[in-house]
């Protein structure tokens, strides 16, 4: 296997030109706790740093000092030389309200907000949480308040959901049946009106059927009523995709060393790079070293058996089984390691070696952040 | 052999979840093993259009259409199905309305797509709605089709949401046959017909997820299952050597000489190694110490639990095997 540059994360963190940091992964690689980690190495190096936050685990966010869910950024730590580091929790149905209460007469407004559908993509809509979290993003870097913003995306069912949500959102907003619902006669041409609403009578037919006609009427009333506040969004949506691409923002991609974590660091580094979205590189979290690794698997267990025949040293026999074992998961984790870096070598990669307690206060945190800088 | 009397004789419906990373789809598709078992026929199923079975089983992508995947210790099939929402409501319209073709329009309209993006209550249904069909269906002789249903869920976060479709659809549809669906849906989910099953590492954050599902559902009045502790690393070391090693008085003079009488290193050097090899140990004592806190607080959920080694090997198929095979020695088929 090539050795990869290694990623230089304080030299990340010093630039002042870094304005967002972006981590994303698969499910269940300690990306919220990098990203923490980021933020709190962050201030200590003097920047003014904000993690924004997705429902992060209960621990972590106390380990930061977040106890609720309010979209407000709390100030967790201003150690000495004038850093600071600020974490906010997304509300993400509080966000999706204010965008459409900026957006709408109040009218307009209340008709939406209580409306059953909306109330639907507001609260769980499977992209709804990777939108928020990117207006969120972009609010903050216009709030112009924090010189770094560091970003953790949500625990989504596929990595990229977050990347798609926006231009999904608006495709959907901007659908042919959201404009049939909305307007049938306006469908232009008369050919193409007679073909639309022949269309539209099957499908209301079976629609009807299907959900009942108070769904369909729900629907529409809320269809209507988002189509006006609909062009907003795009926009925003667009500026915020303008924003990841913007040279100030750096993409880490989060990973542990098994199989399914790693496919998804390369389906992850490949979209980044078809988005033209600019790539810092890899880290890869919980990685099992040995400070013995000149002693083989082979070796190890090959003398385990032999003090075990002779029925001598069986503390010892034990302690070269667990090196044995330990000296084998760290083989595996570097071949599952070697198909990304193989793929991908001029991808700058970090690794921060498993650590046997989960992070409780900043004291772990920082240790993390050493642990990124340093490794 | 058959287990002598199954923790989940009477289930028909096991319900699969866990945090991400905790291996859900390995011990999903290691249970319907192991349910199989001795001519039994089961069904395992996908919904999150990840390919996870295929790829676990090193079979190319699968289709919407249930397909013989696997054979079973001593005779018995097991199934797969990968679940498409988009094909579960075409497949619905024509069962229950004849109306493919304005189903197929619906699909070019967009409509599917925008019902369960809209709604993901939605798709969930139409995604339960099929599983559940298939726990349901019955052959010509009138016995079950399959004796049991694996289901490969969403994680522990979305997982009460998930089977609580009548809850998350109720405000979108009050009345109509989405909501008779859902009713049908929920009447299997919330019988004893149905366990969820969690699974977890011994490690804070998924056992802290894990107690947290259980308890959202049991307030939704669903019924958990048991807890398949994943990944279990044996411990190789003495119950004495471990505590002396947390407290920092492992000898290492010891394991010099063990390791001189082993002829792996000598002198300084065997002094250096068994420094290096302490060290190892001392980790390893804190981590099992660890685990065991986090044993404790898992048996606190009072849920029948089973512990699944660590496959040295990582997962391939003659690891499914041997994890299906623990299971049935634990009683979980």
């Amino acid at each position: 296997m090539k050795t990869p540059a290694r990623l230089d994360i304080d030299a990340i963190l010093d630039d002042e030109g870094t304005r967002i940091i972006v981590c994303c992964g698969a499910g269940g690689v300690g990306k919220t706790t990098t990203a923490a980690a980021l933020g709190l190495r962050a201030a200590e190096r003097g920047r003014c740093a904000v993690v924004l936050t997705v429902d992060p685990a209960r621990r972590l966010a106390q380990s930061m000092g977040l106890t609720e869910l309010d979209n407000t950024p709390r100030l967790v730590s201003s150690p000495e030389g004038g850093g600071r580091l600020y974490a906010m929790m997304l509300d993400m149905k509080r966000t999706f309200d204010e965008i459409i209460e900026a957006h709408a007469d109040p009218a307009r407004a209340r008709q939406i907000l209580s409306n059953p559908f909306y109330q639907s993509l507001s609260s769980s809509f499977s992209g709804t949480q990777e939108y928020m979290a990117m207006e969120k993003l972009g609010q903050l870097r216009r709030s112009d308040e924090w010189d770094l913003i560091i970003v953790d995306t949500p625990p989504s069912r596929s990595a990229l959901d977050f990347l798609d949500a926006p231009e999904r959102l608006g495709r959907f907003l901007d659908g042919r049946f959201i404009k049939l619902l909305t307007a049938p006669a306006k469908a232009g041409g008369r050919s193409a009106f007679r073909l639309l609403n022949a269309g539209f009578g099957l499908m209301a037919g079976a629609m009807t059927k299907l959900l009942g006609a108070q769904v369909i009427k729900d629907l529409q009333t809320f269809v209507s009523a988002l189509d006006a506040v609909f062009g907003g969004f795009r926009q925003r949506a667009e500026m915020t995709y303008q924003l990841l691409q913007a040279p100030g923002t750096a993409f880490l991609v989060v990973a542990a060393p098994e199989r399914d974590a790693m496919r998804e660091a390369s389906y992850f580094v490949e979209r980044l790079a078809e988005e033209r979205m600019p790539l810092a590189g890899l880290v890869v979290n919980r990685v099992h070293t040995s400070p013995a690794s000149g002693l083989s698997a082979a070796r190890s267990a090959a003398a385990a058996e032999d003090l075990e025949s002779r029925g001598e040293h069986e503390l010892t026999a034990a302690v070269l089984r667990l090196h044995a074992g330990r000296m084998q998961l760290s083989a595996r984790e570097h071949r599952e390691q070697e198909h990304f870096i193989s793929a991908h070598p001029t991808v700058p990669v970090v690794r921060v070696r498993a650590m046997s307690e989960d992070v409780h206060d900043l004291t772990g945190l920082r240790q993390i952040g050493d642990l990124l800088a340093t490794a | 052999m058959d287990s002598p009397d199954p923790d989940w004789a009477d289930v028909r419906l096991h319900v699969v979840t866990g945090k991400g990373g905790t291996g859900k789809t390995t011990v999903a598709a290691a249970l319907a093993l192991a349910l199989a078992s001795g001519g039994r026929k089961v069904l395992l199923v996908e919904v999150e259009g990840r390919q996870g079975i295929a790829q676990i089983f090193d079979l190319p992508p699968l289709p919407y259409e249930e397909r013989r995947i696997a054979v079973a210790p001593s005779g018995g099939d097991v199934y797969a199905l990968a679940i498409d929402p988009e094909e579960a409501m075409l497949e619905y319209m024509e069962m229950f309305y004849g109306m493919r073709r304005a189903g197929r329009a619906l699909t070019k309209m967009g409509i599917v797509d925008f019902a369960t993006t809209v709604a993901p209550g939605f798709r969930d249904v139409l995604v339960t709605g099929k599983t559940t069909e298939a726990v349901r269906r019955r052959g010509r002789n009138g016995r079950r089709v399959y004796d049991a249903v694996v289901l490969d869920a969403p994680p522990t976060g979305r997982i009460t949401r998930f089977l609580n479709v009548t809850k998350e659809v109720a405000g979108l549809a009050r009345v109509g046959p989405i909501k008779n669906h859902s009713d049908l849906v929920s009447g299997v989910v919330k019988s004893p017909e149905t366990a969820v099953h969690f699974v977890t590492l011994l490690e804070e954050m998924p056992v802290q997820e894990t107690l947290d599902g259980i308890a959202e559902l049991r307030s939704a009045g669903l019924p958990a299952g048991g807890i398949f502790i994943n990944m279990v690393r044996q411990s190789l070391l003495p119950q004495a050597a471990l505590d002396s090693a947390v407290k920092g008085r492992l000898d290492p003079d010891e394991i010099v000489l063990g390791l001189k009488a082993a002829g792996v290193a000598d002198g300084a050097q065997a002094t250096e190694l068994a420094a290096a090899l302490a060290g190892e140990v001392v980790e390893h004592a804190h981590r099992t110490e660890l685990e065991r806190a986090e044993r404790e607080t898992l048996a606190g959920a009072g849920v029948t639990s089973y512990e699944l080694p660590l496959l040295a090997d990582g997962v391939d198929l003659a690891g499914l095997y041997e994890l299906a095979e623990t299971m049935r020695t634990q009683g979980a088929a």
